[in-house]
């Protein structure tokens, strides 16, 4: 536990030295992906559902956000929160239809409703379609701490990351996260000893959508933009990416995973359309080479016995 | 409806896509006692299980529970009646420590399951009767292993030991010998006669000597109907039984 305790404190350190090394934008969407992709884990890696629509609520809390924010002129805090909770009542509807589903019908109802939302996305006119919503404001934090300087944000958006992945980290490691994973494990035994499951995969569900949502709001405020990109099909397809990349289920590894996707997308930025190639074989090799993604490789290797 | 009978089926009958699988079976458990389901493979055991625990629709029939219609319940409600049921394949939760495992099925009748804020140290109060349970089972020296390590005996005892765990009335037992070597099988024969002091038992089993050894009653299935019931030496030396397994016997040779 000490150890475990030693590692997160390292890590935040790094953190919050990280925006004089490097670049804070590049940091604070480093971060906000981070934590879509630790929402998403929470589900596939501890519960044992594979969503494939999560960019939904990543995308669409973005907009509602950012949407807040610039038009409504409301502060930076209740713009997050109000996108956050927009993501979590999303999840509620979505959720409710989803759970009851098994495995590939699961994900197969997940990807249909965030098609829809998408297709929603395209004809609502405070989407502004192809443009997006842009120049969104930062505004200044509890009226009074202006967001304007990235340095000033990166930190808003560290802390904000910090207390979502203390929250996961407590749910994993919660009376709750026990029967998740006990669901995730073998779901007609949790259901013989008496647990409703669909209830606890709901509620499971609900938590993920509102921390993807609390992402995508960030996101938005973060890079002054809440676009279509963030709603597609093809965003959800890359969470999954990064979660498996990282590790799934595990508990650092969706921060990895969506570290390495962002950073690979910034460096070859170059390489045009060869960029989704590039991952696409970098994937490949990386499945192949450690089927437990890369934190999940390096717990396997340090013969972790615990459960996580 | 009297009170010595703690689970009764009338006409039971399930069908799957034209197939008969369980057809009319009338079955009394006795409360208090080991009642054995045994017959060849095949003859619709575990779907009678499934029944029973709700995990499939019943067709036609009905199930009373203490005298109460339980047909058209859940299997969260019929587990909280306290009717539960182990699986013929072994049915733990293989990445939680054996420790947990049985906690899980301590664990729901604090209360906090759905808490999400409190952390896991909250249900260290149950640790202790966790390990009564697993040295009940021979299995407290390997409280923190990762129960997927354990060989496939000690995982059948583990999931004993997690049923055990909600104190069922009635506990459904689906083989639980199945392939354990010959010594594991004599402690769990141990086990099953310890826990049945104070509750009822319903077991599907293969191994003739568990069940002459167990039983108080025995309802021999073939082909989804009831063909024999009685005390062992009845049921051992009935004709029918002996060609119904015979029969098997010859088909499979
Ligand atoms: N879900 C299902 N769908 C279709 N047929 C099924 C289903 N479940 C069981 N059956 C069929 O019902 C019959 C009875 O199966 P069941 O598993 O209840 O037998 P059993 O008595 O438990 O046998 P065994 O001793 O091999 O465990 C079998 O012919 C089986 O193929
Ligand atoms: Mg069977």
């Amino acid at each position: 536990m000490s150890r475990t305790a030693i590692l997160y404190v390292v890590l935040l350190a790094m953190a919050c030295i990280a925006p004089f090394v490097g670049y804070p934008l590049f940091l604070m969407k480093c971060l906000c992906f981070a934590l879509f992709a630790c929402a998403f884990n929470l589900l596939v890696g501890f519960t044992g559902l594979l969503s494939f629509g999560h960019a939904m609520f990543f995308g669409f809390a973005a907009y509602a956000c950012a949407h807040s924010a610039k038009v409504w002129g409301w502060t930076p805090e209740v713009a997050i929160l109000f996108g956050t909770l927009s993501a979590g009542l999303m999840g509620l509807v979505v959720g409710w239809l989803a759970v009851r589903r098994q495995g590939i019908y699961f994900a197969m109802v997940t990807l249909a409703l965030s098609q829809m939302v998408y297709f929603i996305c395209v004809q609502a006119p405070f989407t502004y379609a192809e443009d997006g919503i842009q120049g969104v404001p930062r505004g200044k934090l509890l009226g009074v701490i202006d967001l304007k300087d990235d340095m000033v944000m990166y930190y808003f958006v560290l802390a904000i990351f910090a207390a979502a992945f203390a929250l996961i980290y407590r749910v994993i490691h919660s009376p709750f996260g026990q029967v998740l994973k006990s669901i995730r494990e073998n779901e007609p035994r949790a259901l013989s000893l008496g647990y409703d499951v669909d209830k606890y995969k709901l509620v499971a569900f609900v938590l993920s959508a509102a921390l993807a949502g609390l992402a995508g709001a960030t996101k938005s405020l973060s890079l002054g933009l809440a676009t279509l990109t963030d709603v597609t099909w093809q965003m959800s397809g890359e969470v999954v990416l990064m979660t498996l990349l990282g590790g799934m289920g595990t508990i650092l590894g969706p921060v990895v995973g969506a570290s390495a996707i962002i950073a690979m997308g910034n460096y070859l930025s170059g390489f045009g359309s060869w960029v989704t190639i590039i991952m696409g074989a970098t994937f490949v090799v990386c499945v192949l080479l450690f089927r437990r993604g890369i934190v999940g490789e390096i717990e396997h290797r340090l013969g972790k016995k615990k459960s996580p | 409806m009297s009170q010595d009978i703690i689970l009764e089926t009338r006409q039971l009958t399930k069908e799957f896509k034209g197939f008969v699988a369980v057809d009319g079976v009338n079955l009394k458990v006795k409360r208090g006692s080991i009642h054995a389901l045994i017959g060849p493979n095949g003859a619709g055991k575990t779907t009678v299980f499934n029944l029973l625990t709700k995990f499939l629709p019943v067709t036609s029939g009905q199930i009373l529970y203490n005298g109460q219609d339980i047909t058209a319940e859940k299997p969260v409600q019929v587990a909280r009646r306290g009717m539960v049921r182990s699986f013929q394949i072994s049915a733990v939760f293989p990445h939680l420590t054996v420790l947990e495992n049985v906690r899980v099925g301590l664990q729901r009748k604090l209360g906090t399951s759905f808490h999400f804020w409190k952390p896991e140290s909250t249900l260290h109060s149950l640790n202790a009767r966790a390990m009564e349970l697993l040295e009940a089972v021979d299995l407290a020296s390997f409280a923190d292993t990762q129960t997927v390590e354990l060989p496939y005996g000690r995982k059948r005892a583990l999931e004993i030991a997690t049923t055990l765990a909600l104190d069922p009335e009635l506990m459904l037992l689906d083989e639980p010998t199945q392939g354990m070597g010959h010594e594991d099988v004599g402690r769990v024969v141990e086990l099953i006669r310890k826990v049945a002091a104070n509750r009822t038992v319903l077991m599907v089993e293969h191994n003739m000597s568990v069940i002459a050894n167990l039983s108080d009653t025995i309802t021999v299935l073939a082909r989804g109907s009831v063909l024999a019931e009685g005390p062992y030496e009845t049921v051992s030396k009935d004709p029918k039984v002996l060609e119904a397994y015979v029969g098997t016997v010859e088909e499979a040779a």
